[in-house]
């Protein structure tokens, strides 16, 4: 492997420039949060257009600054505007400063624009909701905060977007936290994320220490520098913190409780931005990365080992959000492979494309939930195709991407990562195990999608009482945009005319957009041949949608059977491989025993200590109050023998040994 | 030289009765005073004691503190004290009996024990031939121990113009403080001996059971101001009747 | 026929025990401040004494401080007592007793 070297040049956009006033993109959903909270009562029904106009507006400036950096020629595409100074600790200093280069740029793109959608779908959605403007206000929130994370030029600046997300996701999965369920779920979402924000501290501490500074800008073009135990240890506690965000092995296990939110909020948390925020990190960070390749080999493994863990979790779900986020759980894992191995543009690709198939699938779950009265069972489905002519056409372009059916974009992105795992050596296992995923991926979407609109029409004998309808325009217009990306999502990184030779994709445009940004250290040259490996892996996908089909759509569904022969592994994976189980017997239940042990030794020790000096206390006061006889006299007798004591000290010492 | 001798030396007697007979008296009334049971009596053996130390502080060479106590302690001070006994008309005899365990002989003991530290350890340095001013000043310079230098040289130009003089160089700052103090303690006085709106807020009758000397015929003081109110308005009232 | 300064400090002494012991025996608030006044007299008498002894105007101008303290400090004191007096009805100082444990 050559050497390889991050340049990052980074300039300062000219003043007037959409660059120059990247600081709004941030700072007026926060403003507009802030004023939903505090006015929201007042506004009613308006608090929605107020917050779809901020992202609106969010989104128009994030594509002004994208416009701006397409202008520019490649090499002074890093652009580092500094707002104001934050903190000034002697010789450590953080600035409030916005990194705009190709790679937040993408993302600013990705998370304003998928954003204004979910905000516009959730004027349909959310209407009637006893809580309409604070939803607004909290989705406000959350944008703000996922900017600031994706525009953040420190590490420090990256981190309080990293928290402010963590809150905003607390507050949105907690929604309609009148069910302890839910804010229970809130709960363990915030908890398991403080997990990994412990491992982005550490990580900070040890950047800092080892090179003085805190500022992408300053410490990236160093990473080289760092000795290769910093940066192994560098590496892998970002990982942690990535895979708390990203929902990662181990910390995976909260995305699939967090669908206790609002629909939408599953649709734009859990799935386009916050959970790629994991992503974005370690893309970011590919420098450090770059220097320790093996720590990267580390997180493509667990990466892997995720989207094989949960794909076969979400084999066996019956709720319709659960098997879309395990998918979520299983396509971040393709992420992690992706950006582990060196291949950033891989891992982003695929990250913009999931984004836009997975929120369209999330949002065509909400419109069918909303069809049905919020009921989640896939098997209460059935046969919406007529009663939802565009949840379903839109679900079909979702369904044909994720399966990886050329040429819609699930298929470029996840072949870019195959790709990239049988480039570099020794990742030859974990090619095997995406093309595996990639199989049950295609059967567990197909699953979800055969038994929601296809079939017979179940739902008239489950749920007699509800008619399902098409849902209104504010809901279905997004899901018609974003089935579009989801579609042509391919195009980001692939020439037009490869869209038809798929088996030889020629690189398009993030390839050579992302490269300033991102210091890819994957093999380039094929280390196994890639033709028959895309067929391969096509072949899979389509033995999984066989698969599918034989089970759940030939004539009638047959379940039973798929139980009856694999017994004992259907009931592991239905019930999530006992992960949960696991860590309520490891960690929560020795936590527990640890905090009553603590709470015995804090009532009977140290309350024992108080109590027991109070006592004490009360004691000799007790026996010092017979003093206190209240008459004056006695108190001047007091003094009286003070003073002549004093003077028996003073003076009849010198009296008595005779000394004048 | 002899007859100079002679002369200081019956200067000498003169203060040693002097001292002797003052002394005594100075000691009689002290211990009168203390024993004395009626207040006013107290109070006069007390001006009897006063004008005692001012004899001494005139032996003492202390002309102008001499004058000083007459008027200030004797003239002023024991006056405001008779003037507050007979205010407040408790001249009369006072009941010795002890309500504190052991406070008299305590309090002997201490006083006994505070004079043989005081008067023993202190003054013991001071009993020699030297540190008798009234002996002449070559046997004073002679003897051995502390030698008294006496204040013939300061007084030179007279007592009170030598405290005078220091008291408005070295110690003009205190002096201007002493005179802040002055205004506070009239002020504090004026403030303490001020009439209270409602007197029914200062009585506190405790055990003692004696009515607010003011309103004899209010109830022993409930403190509520409504009531002090109403008496205010029926004051006016009567006012602006008359 | 010697008078030493030691013997005006015994006096001084003899003067302030006694002062002592009467704030200590007299339960009347008022003769109780008489005594402390006696007190305050037989330190000014060991001051002057001492300003003979060492030959310069120092004690002599404490002393008058002492004095001019005394005189604010009765002033105050009798204000004191005579609010005192308003407040019990009596000048007996076991009367006053709220410290009482």
């Amino acid at each position: 492997m050559t050497t390889l070297a991050f340049v990052g040049e980074y300039g300062v956009p000219d003043p007037g420039s959409p660059a120059a006033l990247a600081w709004l993109i941030p700072v007026v959903p926060a403003v507009s949060a802030a004023l939903l909270i505090i006015f929201g009562k007042r506004l009613g029904n308006l608090a929605g257009p107020v917050a779809v106009a901020v992202a609106g507006f969010a989104a128009i400036v994030s594509t002004l600054v994208f416009a701006q950096l397409l202008g520019l020629p490649e090499e002074q595409r890093a652009l580092v505007t500094t707002v104001a100074t934050w903190l000034e600790v002697g010789p450590f200093a953080v600035d409030w400063a916005l990194l705009i280069d190709p790679l937040s740029a993408v993302m600013l793109l990705l998370v304003t624009w998928v954003g204004l959608l979910i905000h516009i779908y959730s004027l349909g959605y959310m209407h009637g909701d006893s809580r309409y403007p604070r939803f607004f206000a909290y989705l406000n929130l959350f944008l703000a905060a996922m900017l600031i994370l994706v525009l953040g030029e420190s590490f420090l600046t990256m981190f309080v977007g990293w928290e402010l997300v963590g809150l905003a996701s607390y507050l949105l999965i907690g929604f309609w936290f009148e069910k302890p369920a839910y804010a229970s779920a809130a709960k363990k979402a915030f908890i398991v994320n403080r997990v990994g924000d412990v491992g982005f501290m550490i990580a900070m501490f040890a950047i800092y220490t080892s090179l003085g500074s805190l500022a992408f800008s300053d410490t990236l073009p160093q990473a080289g520098a760092l000795t290769t135990g910093t940066a192994a240890a560098v590496g892998l506690l970002l990982l942690v913190a990535a895979a708390g965000k990203s929902a990662q092995i181990p910390l995976y296990v909260w995305l699939p409780d967090a669908m206790a939110g609002p629909t939408p909020v599953s649709a734009l948390i859990h799935a386009a931005t916050m959970v790629t925020a994991g992503v974005y990190l370690v893309a970011r960070v590919s420098p450090i990365y770059a220097t320790v390749p093996e720590v990267g080999l580390v997180v493509a493994w667990v990466g892997a080992a995720t989207a094989l863990l949960a794909a076969l979790i979400a084999c066996t779900q019956n709720d319709l959000k659960k098997i879309l986020a395990y998918s979520t759980v299983s396509q971040l894992g393709y992420m992690f492979i992706a950006v582990g191995l060196g291949a950033q543009v891989a891992g982003i690709f695929h990250l913009l494309t999931h984004g836009f198939f997975k929120a369209l699938l999330f949002l065509a779950a909400g419109s069918v939930m909303h069809a049905l009265a919020d009921n989640t069972d896939v098997w209460k489905m059935g046969g919406l195709r007529k009663a939802m002519p565009i949840t379903f056409g839109t679900s079909l372009v979702a369904w044909l991407a994720i399966a990886g059916l050329p040429p819609f974009s699930g298929f470029f992105s996840k072949e870019e990562v195959l790709v990239a795992a049988l480039d570099t050596p020794g990742a030859f296992g974990i090619w095997v195990v995406g093309t595996l995923v990639a199989g049950l991926t295609a059967f567990y979407m197909s699953r979800w999608f055969f038994l929601i609109f296809l079939g017979k029409p179940r739902y008239e004998t489950e749920l007699p009482e509800v008619h399902p309808h098409e849902s209104p325009p504010t809901m279905t217009v997004p899901l018609v945009i974003l089935a579009v990306g989801a579609a042509l999502g391919g195009l980001l990184n692939v020439r037009p005319a490869s869209l038809v030779t798929f088996w030889d994709p020629e690189p398009g445009f993030l390839e050579g957009w992302l490269e300033p940004s991102v210091l890819a250290f994957a093999g380039d040259a094929p280390y196994i041949a890639h033709g028959p490996a895309v067929f391969l892996v096509l072949v899979t996908g389509l033995v999984g949608i066989g698969a599918a089909y034989a089970l759940y759509l030939r004539p009638a569904p047959e379940p039973e059977m798929v139980r009856e022969r694999l017994g004992g592994f259907y009931t592991l994976a239905r019930d999530r491989f006992y992960v949960d189980e696991l860590y309520a017997t490891t960690i929560e239940r020795p936590g527990h025993l640890l905090a009553d042990g603590f709470a015995a030794f804090d009532r009977v020790v140290i309350d024992g200590a108080v109590n027991g000096l109070g006592t004490l206390t009360t004691g000799l006061a007790g026996v010092g109050r017979r003093l206190q006889t209240g008459f004056v006299r006695s108190y001047a007798l007091a003094v009286a023998g003070g003073t002549v004591l004093l003077a028996v000290i003073f003076l009849g010492g010198a009296f008595l040994t005779g000394q004048g | 030289m002899a007859v100079v001798a002679q002369a200081e030396a019956a200067a000498g007697a003169g203060e040693f009765w002097v001292f002797i007979l003052i002394g005594a008296l100075a000691l009689g009334s002290a211990l009168a005073m203390v024993l004395m049971r009626n207040s006013v009596h107290a109070a006069l053996m007390l001006v009897i004691n006063f004008f005692a130390i001012a004899v001494l502080y005139a032996v003492l060479e202390a002309q102008f503190l001499a004058v000083v106590q007459i008027i200030v302690y004797a003239g002023a001070i024991v006056v405001l004290f008779l003037f507050v006994l007979m205010l407040l008309g408790v001249g009369g005899q006072e009941r010795f009996t002890e309500r504190i365990r052991g406070q008299k002989t305590a309090a002997v003991l201490l006083g006994l024990a505070v004079f043989v530290l005081i008067g023993g350890a202190a003054a013991s340095p001071f009993l020699g031939e030297g540190a008798a001013c009234n002996v002449p000043a070559e046997i004073r310079a002679a003897a051995a121990g502390e030698t008294c230098v006496g204040l013939t040289e300061a007084n030179a130009e007279g007592n009170v113009r030598g405290l005078g003089f220091l008291l408005f160089t070295d110690y003009v700052w205190p002096f201007e403080v002493m005179s802040v103090l002055l205004v506070i303690a009239a002020l504090g006085a004026m403030v303490l001996g001020k009439r209270e709106e409602d007197p029914a807020d200062l009585v506190d009758q405790g055990e003692s059971g004696v009515p607010a000397p003011f309103e004899p015929d209010e109830g022993s003081g409930d403190g509520s101001s409504t009531a002090g109110g109403a008496r205010r308005a029926d004051t006016d009232a009567e006012e602006g009747r008359s | 026929m010697i008078v030493p300064i030691g013997w005006y400090l015994i006096l001084a002494a003899a003067l302030f025990s006694i002062g002592l012991v009467g704030v200590l025996v007299r339960r009347n608030i008022i003769i109780m401040f008489m005594c402390i006044e006696l007190m305050l007299n037989s330190v000014n008498l060991t001051l002057v004494a001492f300003s003979r002894m060492h030959g310069n105007l120092d004690g002599q101008v404490l002393s008058f401080f002492v004095i001019v303290v005394a005189a604010a400090e009765v002033t105050v004191g009798l204000a004191l007592i005579v609010n005192l007096f308003k407040l019990r009805g009596t000048t007996d100082a076991d009367s006053v007793d709220a410290l009482r444990a």
